[in-house]
């Protein structure tokens, strides 16, 4: 019972992290229906900038928490920049062409994001200062650290103001209108391209936060962290309903404690046939099984044919 | 043989809280231009997808040519025998109006990939037919000079002409014409009129949805009147056409 | 129709038959690695063949198409190696590899055919993720696949006392290897090559496209889309399990390594880079996105030389960054690919650019 709930609180801070790159995906998919395969990448680019930014300033003698502050900062402001460009030289010019075009392009902006990083920061993994104190929790039997509450503190503080940025303001309203109709909500007077803009830069933004947690959870960081992740949150977009909010949180976060559990428990459920490298297998299993029930994901909408 | 070719045995569907169709039977004999008719969204065209297997009805069900239809299985239908078009012309837009027949060919015939591979004598015999079938059905519709232009590319009429020489290429026992004559000019209308004429009369039994009331009037031997999704009548059109609850339906309480 | 015969055509063909039988010498001058390139160049055509019955015809989205690949890989490693000690011969290694990616391809598709393009998309992505895991892994308790380490001293192509590998002398003249190796390659692509344009030409063909633009009005004549899509992941599947097969026979060693997503995503960009649905096109851009990465390991060292005197950036990440680069561009302005049919130049040329979507 103890194992169960320590992997469940794993799954739950590897989980925040998913839900936070998922909302990325599902933003832009949602508003254009372009799989952004090059997001993954932005998450990494912000772990990076974030160590560099903070390792600098701590070895100017700032105080390594206010160091951090200013990396996570700066790391937010480069992706939010990185995505607003992404946006307006890779995709803008390519709306109207054939399906399959800006994927590709989104699979060439992922290789080239991948290896300027490697050209920047080396192909070593890098050590990622801690930010945080290491301060331990004994809670029923399990452990957890500091560092795992501030990400799924801060993961829901970030998710409640997205819903709150969606669902109640202006640019929120012209967004859900754009996903209804683009065409529509252009001759209401919604700028269209405003509004992908600004999917893009708040997906970033959180790419970025998600980047630095995943860098303080793990402690290190390297130019290929990004393909993976990013990976397992569009499959987690994809589970809860790609272009659903409410669905890419509770898909990420489903989708972590499924890895965590899956791993704790694979070597019993199988004999010991199986053992926990299969971890990254339950994302997919998982996907697949749900699509075969749900071909829209869990909490997507059942799109009808039309005659 | 009975001489009904389709009944339909109180169909209902319901889309959330909408009555789209209420418990609606109806039958079409043999040989017949059958009209469907009513306001807008009256459930016409539920009740055409539900025939079609597009939709899954909520309850009843279709009986056609003594076969019950499986719900939800749109080319067993056309293996059936029941060809449709649809009210905003679904055409294969980038294949040539040949091809788009010649898909049409599809189901009566029966080349499989080992026949493409090898192309065998019988594959290509098959081949020979199906291209000759469907240029005679080009020329059927009158749009043979359109034949290796894309479909996107036709004008409205002929794109219209175009989806019925494709759904006659499945040898229907049923023709199913949604809106056929929708965005048509009188011309063009007539032009319809006299096509669906000469489909009865090469024994194809014909369903038409239309809105035209002249034209539902002039054509159908038989009128059926749908109105928030409940059969009104159904009868000749004379005695239709008298009936105060169409005239009601028409003009609006 | 087109005229095979005519003497224009003829001198065609003659010469691109020329062509192709003198190319591996004159690729050879400049050593033999190149001509090791030149048959990953046509196995990536056969590859990309396979994809576009999938992709180009009926309009499915494949991410994850490597698996088949793999799995023909591992089939002849596994029947022609010492690991098991088995030693099967061609003629019955390539009909099994190529079955069993079939019914892993129907395997795959029967749940998951009935999703939406995007979803799709993931599913086979995520289920060849799954299938190079358990190559990776399946090692204990039971060794199947020998894990990361691969499998190695696999049987060359043979036809008889025929061997494909290592150098000999025909008609009096020396071949190595990879010679050899390209015109066995260049037969089967031919054969690939003619297949495909048959099915694309077939009742098959014409439903699958059918379905591609428009599934609702394909199942309404009579169309069972369900099992049409099927057999054209079927089909691409097998294809994917031949070129697997031969690859493992050529490279005498396989490992999980060789069939990362990237793989896949390799193959659908040379698919989509050459123009999708196009048969000449798709050859394009598999022999392109084959040999412009090669081009660049030899050409960045000395440019960066000549420029600047020393390396200033790592080879490796330049040549991949322009790589990269080079799929941006191309899609930038030439949307439908670099050499699409003519009817989807036509169709992009024609429809006015939409707000989105």
């Amino acid at each position: 019972m103890d194992i169960f709930l320590q992997q469940i609180i794993n799954g739950l801070v590897q989980g925040s992290i998913y839900a936070l790159v998922a909302l990325g995906y599902t933003m832009v998919y949602g508003i254009m229906g372009l799989i952004n395969f090059a997001h993954g990448e932005v998450v990494m680019i912000g772990a990076l900038i974030s160590i560099t930014v903070t390792s600098t300033l701590a070895a100017a003698g700032m105080p390594l928490g206010l160091a951090g502050l200013f990396g996570l900062v700066a790391a937010m402001l480069t992706c939010m920049a990185l995505g607003w460009s992404l946006e307006r030289i890779a995709y803008r010019p390519l709306r109207g062409s054939p399906r399959l075009t800006p994927l590709i392009t989104a699979i060439g902006m992922s290789i080239v994001l991948q290896n300027l990083a490697m050209i920047f920061w080396g192909r070593n993994y890098m050590t990622f200062p801690p930010l945080l104190p290491k301060v331990n929790f004994e809670f029923a039997g399990t452990h957890f650290t500091l560092v795992q509450v501030v990400i799924v503190l801060l993961s829901a503080a970030l998710m409640a103001g997205l819903v709150f940025l969606v669902y109640r303001t202006k640019l929120g309203m012209a967004m859900r209108a754009t996903a209804q109709n683009p065409a529509v909500a252009s001759l209401m007077g919604v700028n269209i391209n405003r509004v992908i803009a600004s999917a893009f830069v708040i997906g970033s933004a959180l790419a970025a936060v998600a980047g630095v947690m995943v860098g303080s959870y793990y402690e290190i960081a390297h130019y290929q962290m990004g393909f993976m992740l990013g990976l397992k949150a569009f499959t987690a977009a994809v589970l809860g309903g790609i272009g659903n909010l409410a669905g890419a949180m509770a898909g990420g976060i489903l989708l972590g404690i499924i890895e965590a559990l899956g791993a704790g428990y694979i070597g019993d459920f199988t004999g010991g046939f199986l053992g926990s490298h299969y971890q990254d297998i339950f994302a997919f299993v998982v996907l697949i099984v749900v699509l075969m029930f749900k071909p829209s994901g869990l909490f997507g909408e059942k799109t009808g044919d039309r005659a | 043989m009975s001489d009904i070719l389709l009944q339909a045995n109180a169909v209902a569907k319901h889309f959330g809280g909408v009555k789209a169709l209420r418990d609606v039977s109806l039958s079409i004999r043999r040989g017949e231009v059958y009209g469907l008719i009513g306001p807008n969204g009256a459930g016409k065209t539920t009740f055409f997808n539900c025939m079609t297997g597009l939709y899954i009805p909520d309850g009843g069900g279709f009986t056609f040519d003594g076969v019950a239809l499986q719900a939800d299985a749109p080319h067993r239908a056309a293996e059936l025998g029941i060809a449709r078009t649809f009210q905003n012309i679904r055409l294969f837009g980038n294949m040539t109006a040949l091809e788009n027949v010649m898909v049409g060919r599809h189901v009566r015939t029966k080349a499989g990939v080992f026949g493409a591979m090898f192309l065998n004598r019988a594959t290509r015999d098959e081949e020979a037919a199906i291209r000759q079938r469907a240029v005679e059905l080009l020329h059927y519709v009158d749009i043979a000079d359109r034949a290796d232009d894309l479909a996107k590319n036709l004008s409205y009429g002929d794109q219209r002409r175009l989806e019925i020489a494709r759904a006659l290429a499945t040898e229907p026992k049923l023709l199913c014409l949604d809106e056929p004559a929708a965005g048509m000019n009188a011309t063009e209308t007539e032009e319809l009129r006299v096509l669906i004429e000469g489909i009865r009369k090469d024994g194809t039994t014909v369903l038409l949805i239309e809105h035209d009331v002249k034209l539902v009037m002039g054509l159908c031997d038989r009128v059926a009147v749908l109105d928030y999704g409940a059969l009104v009548i159904e009868d000749v059109p004379a005695v239709v056409q008298k009936d105060p609850r169409v005239i009601e339906a028409y003009l609006g309480a | 129709m087109k005229n095979w015969l005519s003497p224009k055509s003829m001198t065609g063909i003659a010469l691109i038959a020329i062509a192709l039988i003198v190319l591996p010498h004159v690729v050879g001058m400049g050593g033999q690695a190149w001509v090791r390139i030149l048959n990953f160049a046509i196995l990536y055509v056969f590859l990309a063949l396979g994809l576009n019955i999938v992709v180009g015809f009926a309009g499915l989205l494949d991410l994850g198409y490597i698996a088949f690949y793999a799995v023909g890989a591992y089939t002849w490693a596994l029947l022609a190696s010492p690991h098991f000690g088995l030693h099967f011969p061609v003629w019955a290694i390539l009909p099994i590899g190529a079955l069993m990616a079939c019914v892993f391809g129907v395997l795959l598709g029967s749940p998951t055919l009935k999703l939406r393009g995007d979803y799709l998309a993931i599913v086979t992505l995520g289920f060849g993720e799954i299938i190079r895991i358990f190559l990776n892994n399946l090692n204990s308790p039971v060794n199947i696949t020998n894990g990361p380490q691969g499998i190695t001293l696999i049987d060359p192509v043979k036809v008889g006392d025929f061997s494909f590998a290592g150098t000999s002398q025909i008609f009096g003249m020396t071949m190595t290897g990879p010679q050899k190796y390209y015109y066995l390659l260049v037969a089967l692509a031919l054969l690939v090559i003619i297949i495909n344009v048959r099915l694309q030409h077939s009742r098959i063909g014409r439903a699958w496209q059918a379905i591609r633009e428009d599934e609702i009005a394909a199942k309404a004549v009579g169309i069972n889309t369900r099992n049409i899509k099927l057999l054209a992941f079927a089909m691409g599947a097998s294809f994917g399990g031949i070129a697997g097969g031969i690859f493992s026979a050529m490279q005498g060693f396989v490992s999980p390594e060789s069939f990362s997503l990237i793989e896949s995503i390799m193959v659908l960009a040379m698919v989509v880079l050459g123009g999708m649905g196009h048969i000449p096109g798709v050859i394009l851009g598999a022999v392109l996105l084959t040999f412009l990465p090669e081009v660049l390991r030899y050409a960045v060292t000395p440019v960066q030389m000549a420029l600047f005197g020393k390396i200033l950036v790592d080879p490796e990440s330049l040549r991949m960054l322009v790589f990269g680069l080079a799929l941006v561009l191309v899609m930038r302005f030439k949307p439908a690919g670099l050499w699409p049919s003519p009817e989807r130049s036509r169709e992009l040329s024609e429809k006015p650019v939409e707000v989105v979507k």
